[in-house]
């Protein structure tokens, strides 16, 4: 049965969705839904470890070997990933239960399952394939459930949230198809391998220029790079809580993968980075990005929407790290992608309990909750230090790689603009701690403790992010094994 | 020569653009989806056209014929159209609803009364 | 490109639904020209059928006339000429139109060509590449469509049983008592032929997909004719939603069969003594469950659609 584990991942959660139809009971339903992703985390957990002691693992759907068929192939950087994506969509499904039940009506909530676990096999269904084509089809998978996600949010804007990413992330997909059929048109395969195989014999191809050119602009949609992040503000802050925590932590990351991916394994390194002023472009774009987002950020009034634009802030280093171009800066990024993970998940986590018990998440709410909510304060705060990078978060170690590798590549001038971005949290995390701990509330509020189902996964992500602070060992050793296969496979 | 074989191409992308055009710029949603479907239609006759040989007949074998035009774009693009269809669907549904829930279908009608629910709350501060 | 022209100045939805619908037509004319009448034909009852009534529907809900002033229309026409200058710019080297020396034409198409009938034993290519060599993307496909049903339940739902019998909006053609004898002439061959075309697939164009709208159209055909309470009678609608997930499961269970005898998911080759038996009961059955999903699916969204276009008269009354 092992060696059926790759496609296991995915048809998992695929297969359960229909079978929530059948199964109707609420109850049962998030039971199932939980075990499902559970298992799905023991099975990465236990992928990661096939590739890391006995190396990649390659799976031929249909018993037709790559290039005639499509094929699964997971080595350390999917697998890696793969783990992110199970492990928190795990923890955000073991809050869900009373959140949803309060936050989607009760008719509707059967279909968050479905959807829920549409997303999650669509985007595993992304990180397992070896196909380009394939990542399209599963793309569109986990777009669809994520607009039907988003759409479930009972304000009104998350209809019309939905929709904008609906247009958005279409243009996205849409691009991105054409950009494979451009590689498609000049190698006559679909396959990564074979692609990055035959690329480097027409690698002055204008319309290898061009399919990369439309391939990057349609991810960086789906990653809302800025100035492309136009969609992700509104949809977080007016999607169900629960959804937000999910895609904050799960989402984009997947997206940064398929960039990862396409840019190291199959246009190949030196194509990529070398041949294109993209580096500049992304360093631009990430330092503009960073800067952006968190000072729109300061000003939200909505703590849902402050938070998304940290998100998008965020994806700033990321893109910084891999503008760099050498294993430490994508070291850096990977780590980053991994930590700010943890971070999201717990901060909308946290909000989801807040949720829970006043009905939204504004400045306005916020006064005098520190003594009101102590536990779920005191989780957003640990993220927004983590978010802010302070020693001995998980924070403070992606930017100190992040630093680590401006300096090795001779970038000194970037580093305080590091600083400065990470100042500029600080910001925007003490309104929230200003306004929570140092202000009475005014109306007379009694709002207890979020409910322990929401509390408990909660503060497992934060413990999390201080564990993997402290203990950076697993991540960083992971990470560096990633990167060096990428580096590896493009001498 | 480029001009007459690549003729086929030009003409999609100018179709792609049109398209691409109304989604960004029309007001009205059910339109942007029109657009989008006209963009995502011309993407897959570019993918046809991929497939085509010169002289060549359908995929389908039979001993009168020798020569095939390539099945694997046509596999993709079928695909694609359900694709597209599905985003369609959803797309509209979410524009029935958001007619219900706004009274409008016009982006600018949509936008200004969230901003008007927005300045309220942030009055209420 | 006349009509695509068209459809952006038009201001009135109603005939730029109607241009759409003629561009889609016109499309799947080319694609015949292209060869792939397998597309044609999808693109021809999806574009031209099952959108244009979808957007008709919606259009009746929200009004027929589009706001004429533009935003951003300077921003817009930059955006679209960059890329399509890329585009262009993409051209200039591409492989020549028809040209059998291309790179798609030597890799790896050939493979279907010349190995599928030995291998697969199948004269239709496109059936044997779509449902066997790249399977798994028609999965991929029929869990698109599924989600894409399970979006539109859960934004517009059914709405519940009415006592009501007036004849509903969504029966337009309910007076015409000429159109519905021929309606109810036409509908038996119309879901014969769609079994047709699920299991004819093999050999000509066709297959699960293409079955699927046209089954759904002519149970659409009987609700525009009869009602849509008529057809609530006869389908009942959360046995069509289960009717949906039981396609989709139907495919999957396919794979998981043939990974339970050992080989790997989707290898229809496990399903038969014979391997190339096994590869007709596979294509047979995973087509099928494509065929059941679409069906229940487009059944699904129609009735959403309908329901609410229902509702809103019943408001108006």
């Amino acid at each position: 049965m092992s060696a059926h584990l790759p496609i296991l991942q995915v048809i998992l959660p695929l297969l359960a969705a229909p079978t929530c139809l059948l199964l109707g009971r609420t109850q049962l339903l998030w039971m199932f839904t939980c075990g499902v992703s559970a298992l799905c985390a023991v099975i990465s957990f236990q992928l990661l470890h096939t590739v890391h002691t006995s190396g990649d693992i390659i799976y031929s759907l249909g018993g037709w070997s790559a290039p005639v068929g499509i094929e699964y192939r997971i080595d350390s950087l999917n697998a890696f990933v793969l783990l992110l994506v199970t492990s928190l969509s795990t923890v955000v499904l073991c809050a869900a239960k009373q959140s949803i039940a309060k936050e989607v009506p009760e008719s509707r909530q059967l279909y968050f399952y479905v959807a829920f676990l549409l997303c999650l096999a669509g985007l595993l269904g992304i990180l397992c394939t070896g196909d380009a084509f394939n990542v399209f089809v599963f793309l569109e998978i986990s777009s669809l459930s994520t607009y039907t996600l988003i759409a479930l949010g009972r304000d009104r804007r998350a209809l019309w949230a939905s929709y904008q990413y609906l247009i958005m992330g279409t243009i996205g997909a849409t691009f991105i198809l054409i950009g494979i059929g451009l590689l498609y048109m000049i190698t006559g395969t679909l396959n990564m391998r074979d692609l990055a195989q035959r690329l480097p014999d027409v690698e002055q191809a204008h319309t290898l220029y061009t399919g990369f050119a439309f391939f990057i602009v349609g991810v960086c949609l789906k990653l809302a790079l800025f100035p492309l992040h136009l969609w992700l503000p509104n949809a977080y802050a007016y999607a169900p809580s629960i959804v937000t925590a999910f895609l904050a932590a799960t989402a984009t990351k997947v997206a940064v993968y398929v960039l990862i991916r396409f840019i190291f394994n199959v246009f190949g390194f030196d194509f990529s980075l070398s041949q294109f002023p993209l580096p500049q472009i992304w360093l631009a774009l990430g330092i503009i990005g960073v800067f952006a987002a968190s000072i729109v950020a300061m000003s939200q009034h909505n703590i849902k929407r402050l938070f998304a634009f940290s998100s998008v802030a965020q994806i700033g280093y990321i893109i910084m790290g891999l503008s760099l171009g050498t294993a430490a800066g994508v070291q850096a990024a990977l780590l980053h992608v991994f930590n700010h993970a943890l971070m999201k998940g717990a901060i909308f986590l946290a909000i989801a309990g807040l949720c829970y018990r006043l009905g939204a998440a504004t400045m306005n709410e916020f006064k005098g909750l520190g003594k009101q909510m102590p536990w779920t304060m005191a989780a957003i705060v640990a993220g927004g230090l983590s978010l802010i990078g302070v020693p001995l978060t998980v924070g403070f170690i992606s930017k100190w790689y992040l630093v680590l590798a401006f300096i090795e590549k001779g970038w000194w001038m970037i580093v305080p603009f590091i600083v400065i971005g990470s100042l500029l949290a600080v910001v925007y995390v003490w309104r929230l701690v200003e306004c929570a701990y140092f202000q009475e509330a005014d109306s007379k509020r009694e709002a207890g403790e979020a409910p322990l189902s929401i509390l408990l996964p909660t503060w497992i992500l934060v413990f999390a992010n201080i564990y993997f602070g402290v203990q950076p060992q697993f991540t960083v050793h992971a990470t560096s094994i990633a990167t060096l296969g990428l580096f590896g496979a493009t001498p | 020569m480029i001009l007459s074989s690549h003729f086929n191409y030009w003409i999609v992308i100018v179709l792609m653009m049109i398209g691409f055009f109304i989604v960004i710029s029309h007001g009205n949603l059910v339109k942007k989806l029109m657009g989008l479907s006209i963009f995502q239609t011309s993407v897959f006759i570019l993918y046809i056209s991929m497939g085509k040989v010169a002289g060549g007949t359908a995929p389908i074998l039979d001993e009168a014929y020798s020569v095939y035009s390539n099945p694997l774009p046509h596999v993709l693009i079928l695909t694609a159209i359900v694709v597209g269809i599905a985003t369609t669907a959803l797309g509209l549904a979410l524009v029935v609803r958001i007619n219900e829930a706004y009274g409008s279908i016009e982006e600018g009608d949509i936008e200004m009364q969230d901003c008007d629910k927005l300045d309220k709350e942030n009055a209420n501060k | 490109m006349a009509t695509a022209i068209a459809i952006a100045r038009v201001k009135d939805l109603f005939a730029s639904v109607m241009l759409t619908g003629i561009y889609s037509l016109l499309s799947a004319v080319f694609f015949v020209l292209m060869d792939a009448v397998d597309v044609a034909f999808t693109e021809a009852s999806v574009g031209a059928g099952i959108s244009t009534i979808l957007m008709l529907s919606t259009l009746t809900l929200t009004g027929q006339y589009e706001d004429p002033t533009r935003h951003k229309t300077r921003t817009a026409l930059v955006v679209v000429l960059v890329t399509g200058a890329l585009l262009i710019f993409g051209t200039a080297d591409m492989p020549r139109f028809g040209d059998p020396q291309t790179p798609v034409q030597t890799h790896v198409g050939p493979h279907y060509l010349e190995k599928s009938y030995e291998e697969i034993h199948v004269p239709n290519v496109v059936t044997s590449v779509l449902a066997s060599y790249r399977g798994f993307d028609t999965f991929g496909e029929t869990v698109v469509i599924f989600a894409a049903g399970i979006g539109v339940l859960s934004l517009l739902g059914f709405s519940g049983r009415k006592e009501k019998t007036t004849i509903s909006v969504s029966a337009p053609m309910y007076q015409h008592r000429i159109l519905r004898v021929v309606g109810k002439v036409l509908i038996p061959p119309i879901l014969l032929f769609a079994l047709y075309v699920q299991f004819h697939g093999d050999f000509g164009p066709g297959g699960g997909f293409q079955a699927g709208v046209i089954f759904a159209a002519a149970i659409i055909l009987y609700t525009m004719l009869f009602g849509r309470q008529a057809a609530e009678e006869v389908i009942k609608l959360s046995w069509v939603r289960l009717l949906a997930a039981v396609g989709v499961m139907l495919y999957g269970s396919v794979g998981l069969i043939s990974f339970l005898n050992g080989k790997n998911f989707l290898d229809y080759s496990a399903l038969a003594a014979d391997a190339v038996s096994g590869q007709h009961y596979g294509i047979l059955l995973v087509e099928l469950g494509v065929g059941i999903t679409v069906t229940a699916v487009m059944i699904l969204v129609f009735f959403s659609f309908a329901g609410r276009v229902d509702k809103k008269a019943e408001e108006n009354e």
